[in-house]
């Protein structure tokens, strides 16, 4: 009972928080971080931002997922739910520099 | 210079295939050639606008903006295949076998080239205005070797309008018993993989669910990065991790238009 009492109190900031957010910042032509961490079956939003003043593509096969973004702006990109594993990202127009890893878990 | 060619080619290269084999299957319908242009002058700039408002499109319904336009864009794109698809299906044979017993045909075929011109204007639309945000981008930034990156951007462009032009010279070449045969299957599986791709977008921006993601997953037997699944890819909508939306829209988008086709071909002067 206790339990349920407490999950009850625990659920409106729950629905809050329901879209795992996660910040991702491109800064010259790099990914920061580059490794974030999610909780396996959740939907995840990440935003990115990107400060260069160029455009990036964000890309990965593994997330089946791509998105450009415009130089200086942010962009919202949904992934997931994800099964526990390593999903690499890239940025398609500097593919050498912009790099990354999502790891569910 | 190696780099921006490489990503132009590969931008290019969607919409030119896309051309190819829409202009190899109209061929010899009336005014093709000005409809094609018109929509590829029309795509062009669109893309210059397009990669303009960048900002003002991703902004749009809380950071999804960009992908509700592909969705749109997308969504256009199979409309007017399928469309071509079962237009084609009553009238391409009696077009291409006699081409003076038409004059119903051509009547409608003016509506035909609207819509082709729509759809390669969609095609170049989509894939341009990214080409064109990466060479604006390029121009911007200001690097000391500018010159050489955009030179590279040139090649790609080369590169990609070639192999569009070599798929339709191959496509042109095939007997014309075979012919129609082999264009409406290559539309029907670019009209179900666009669908997909839709679907793909609409998940992206969280406005439909991936029901189940993936579905399956052969990334290891058929990579998304080698050459067979790219190109794959382009063609016949393969993904190595589909959610299970995405398999959805393109099964369903495939039986709606393949039925279609059945269905003018077995009752020819209901024509649409």
């Amino acid at each position: 009972m206790k339990n349920i009492l407490f999950a009850l109190l625990l659920a409106p900031s729950m629905a809050l928080a329901a879209d795992n957010e996660y910040e991702l910042i491109i800064k010259d032509h790099q990914f920061t971080p580059t490794e974030i961490k999610v909780p396996v079956g959740k939907k995840i939003k990440l935003i990115v931002i990107n400060q260069d003043s160029t455009p990036e593509e964000f890309e990965s096969h593994s997330l089946n997922r791509e998105k450009v973004i415009a130089g200086n702006s942010k962009a919202t990109i949904y992934v997931g739910p994800l099964k526990s594993g390593k999903y690499k990202f890239f940025g398609e127009f500097h593919e050498k520099t912009a790099k990354g890893v999502i790891i569910a878990e | 210079m190696f780099g921006s060619a490489i990503i132009v080619f590969r931008e290019v290269l969607e919409a030119a295939l896309i051309i190819g084999i829409i202009a190899a299957a109209t061929r010899g319908l009336p005014g093709r050639n000005l409809w094609i242009s018109v929509g590829v002058g029309v795509g062009l700039l669109g893309s210059l606008i397009v990669a303009g408002l960048t900002d003002t499109i991703a902004d749009m319904s809380e950071g999804s903006g960009q992908e509700l336009f592909n969705a749109v864009i997308l969504g256009t794109a199979v409309l007017m295949l399928g469309w071509h698809n079962i237009w084609m299906s009553s009238h391409g044979k009696e077009m291409a076998a006699n081409a003076k017993s038409i004059g119903h045909a051509v009547n409608s075929g003016e509506k035909e080239m609207y819509a082709v011109a729509i759809l390669i204007g969609m095609a170049v639309l989509r894939e341009g205005s990214e080409t064109a945000l990466f060479m604006y981008g390029l121009a911007a930034g200001g690097g000391t070797d500018q010159v050489s990156l955009l030179s590279g951007g040139f090649l790609g462009l080369v590169g990609g309008a070639l192999i569009g032009w070599l798929l339709y010279t191959g496509l042109a070449h095939i007997p014309i018993r075979h012919f129609f045969a082999v264009t409406e299957t290559l539309i029907l599986l670019l009209a179900a993989g666009m669908a997909g791709q839709m679907a793909r977008a609409l998940i992206q921006g969280d406005f439909i669910t991936p029901i189940v993601s993936p579905i399956w997953d052969t990334s290891s037997i058929l990579p998304m990065d080698s050459a067979v699944g790219n190109i794959l890819h382009l063609l016949a909508g393969y993904d190595a991790r589909p959610s299970g939306m995405q398999a959805l829209f393109y099964v369903i988008t495939f039986l709606v238009i393949l039925i279609g086709m059945r269905w003018t071909k077995t009752h020819p002067h209901q024509a649409i």
